[in-house]
């Protein structure tokens, strides 16, 4: 079997052994449910740690503990932003929300179903590298509108978006602001604390935490009604019983991301970029080639499709991702390239690499070199532009 | 390690067979799959005194299914007559291959529909259709519905590539909204020839591109 290697991490990363030592003792040890005050001591330990797991968090993104729910992952984080501002604030405001066209499917299918329930949804276009048009933003807010709710990077391209600015043009305009940065948290660098921010969706499973956990903060103050009813857990915002475990495992693996982390993942994206595209012909990049999250490269292949690529790859041990037709389980094309002004082409031979921890430098030779072997191969078949293949 | 697709799809994805383009085809096509944008070409080398194959090529803008399918197919069909060979079905394809993803069925039947068209695409310039209905505005765009712009994924009628159709003592002019110098034009001028040029009443096929897309 040949060595593997792993480039899907923006899919899910590879558990990090520290992040499973800090949480075994959750599982044998110190089982109980967290109790209030009054519980017996097994409880009240359960309790405490989960406290200590939750501020851990805060601490990382410059907030207070109380503003961070933890929740079973991005997905239901973002379900909540949406459909939990929609519960308290759609009576009293108004039924309109503004999102984009390539956001990840837990925000673009709540707003679909939002729509569906009778909301109005502006899904705001972005242009080539995937970057939001502030000009466009301002202009859809009216005095309905109760959020908005925009990605901090792209999931397929890695385009990160100024949250900044975008967060100051809401709150100008009197909206609420949520945002996704499930490809962000702990990756780039931002003080939460001080950003025009009122939500923000983070999760474990793409920081080499364990799946099935993941986070939502919630600004002090801001409206948001309980949606997922039982008991009183999670400030009452949230219920169900906590998962203890995880959030020991969330904490201990948003602790270990560094910014040297960043900064190698960084280097090891410049050069797989620079390679493939200098060295694979008739190749494109898809995103932005500076305002770009450091572990996300992506790349056209023209004339070729993409799951005969990946499939290539995979028998060469390589596990990657493409935005074709014919990988999705719809048929569809990624509506992210076609989101950026690409065609159906562009996403049919489009491939992601998205890398994690535990890559190296040298991996990206392997890449490079089994990518070159792959497209002349697929090319060679193909009876698209036989004059321009080499 | 586990693969989404069984050995003999897989060995066929591989290491295809009769991969490539015949020059001097004597029956071609390409056609394209609407759904998923995948594109097949079928390349024929046929016996003029009995109608059997004795050569075929593939090539494959596609997915893993679709390749193996063009490979798989073209064994199936060498040395068959043109009539056994049209008798050749996706579940023929699907049954030598193993079995295939249903899914994947419209990747694959594309190979089939290939075949198929290139067969028909020897009868048409050999004179071996039997009907001959004059060709009208309708036929000419029913074909053009196998011709693909890779670019969309869509066939040039669904896609709306094609503005206007029009046919006139043996002349078939078409209007095609795409600039001439079109990153695919030539290639899908090529194909709309190719289609229309066969029938038995066409002298001339007259392409219009339109210069203000670009």
């Amino acid at each position: 079997m040949p060595r593997i290697v792993y480039m899907d991490n923006a899919a899910s990363t590879r558990l990090d052994e520290r992040v499973l030592d800090a949480m075994k003792p959750y599982f044998f040890d110190s089982y109980a449910v967290a109790t209030s005050e009054f519980g017996h001591s097994m409880g009240i330990e359960a309790k405490e740690t989960l406290a200590d797991a939750r501020s851990r968090l805060a601490g990382l993104l410059k907030v207070n503990a109380e503003e961070v729910l933890l929740t079973s992952g991005d997905t239901e984080s973002s379900n909540l932003a949406l459909k939990g501002v929609a519960l308290l604030m759609g009576e009293k405001k108004g039924k309109h929300i503004v999102t984009s066209r390539i956001e990840d499917f837990p925000v673009l299918n709540s707003a679909k179903a939002m729509e569906r329930m009778g909301y109005n949804v502006t899904f705001l276009p972005v242009d080539r590298e995937g970057i939001l048009d502030l000009g466009e933003l301002e202009r859809a807010i009216t005095k309905e509108t109760i959020l908005v709710s925009i990605q901090h990077a792209n999931q397929e391209i890695g385009t990160v978006q100024d949250v900044g600015a975008i967060g100051k043009i809401c709150h100008e305009k009197g909206t609420l602001f949520h945002v996704d940065a499930t490809h962000t948290f702990r990756r780039l660098d931002f003080d939460l604390g001080k950003m025009p921010i009122d939500l923000m969706t983070f999760s474990a499973h793409t920081i080499h935490g364990p799946k099935g956990v993941g986070g939502l903060f919630v600004r002090k103050g801001t409206p948001l009604g309980k949606w997922m009813d039982g008991g009183f857990q999670e400030f009452n915002l949230r219920a169900g019983l906590e998962n203890i475990p995880g959030a020991v495992g969330f904490a201990k693996a948003a602790e270990l991301v560094t910014s040297e982390e960043n900064e190698r993942l960084a280097s090891i994206r410049d050069k797989l970029i620079a390679r493939l595209l200098s060295e694979v012909p008739e190749t494109t990049l898809n995103g932005h080639r500076d305002k770009r999250i450091p572990q996300n490269a992506n790349i056209t292949f023209h004339y070729v499709e993409g799951e005969s690529i990946t499939l290539h790859l995979d028998m060469r041990g390589i596990e990657v991702s493409t935005g074709s037709a014919c990988f999705s389980r719809s048929l569809e094309a990624s509506h992210v390239i076609m989101g950026i002004g690409g065609n159906h082409e562009r996403a049919h031979g489009s491939i992601r690499y998205s890398l994690g921890r535990f890559n190296s430098m040298e991996e990206v030779d392997i890449v490079v070199g089994a990518m070159k072997e792959v497209i002349s191969r697929l090319r060679e078949i193909s009876p698209l532009r036989k004059e321009e293949k080499t | 390690m586990k693969f989404p697709y069984g050995e003999k799809v897989l060995e066929n994805f591989k290491n295809p067979k009769n991969v490539g383009k015949i020059e001097d085809a004597d029956g071609k096509a390409i056609v394209g799959s609407p759904a998923c944008g995948d594109m097949v070409a079928v390349y024929l080398k046929i016996d003029p005194k009995d109608h059997r194959i004795t050569d075929i090529k593939f090539e494959s803008y596609g997915c893993a299914s679709n390749i193996a399918t063009g490979s798989i197919i073209t064994e199936l069909a060498k040395g068959k007559t043109i009539d056994e060979a049209k008798q050749i079905s996706w579940k023929d394809a699907s049954d030598a291959l193993g079995g295939l993803p249903k899914i994947k069925a419209h990747c694959s039947v594309l190979a089939v529909e290939g075949l198929r068209e290139a067969i028909t695409n020897y009868e048409e310039k050999h004179g071996l259709v039997t009907e001959k209905r004059p060709t009208t505005e309708e036929e000419v765009k029913r074909r053009l519905k196998n011709v693909m712009n890779p670019l969309t994924g869509l066939d040039v009628i669904r896609g709306n590539l094609i503005t206007s159709v029009k046919v006139e003592e043996g002349t078939v002019t078409i209007w095609v909204d795409l600039p001439e110098n079109h990153i695919f034009a030539a290639n899908i001028q090529e194909e709309i020839k190719e289609r229309i040029e066969t029938l038995w009443d066409v002298k001339k096929v007259e392409l219009h591109f339109n210069p203000s897309t670009a």
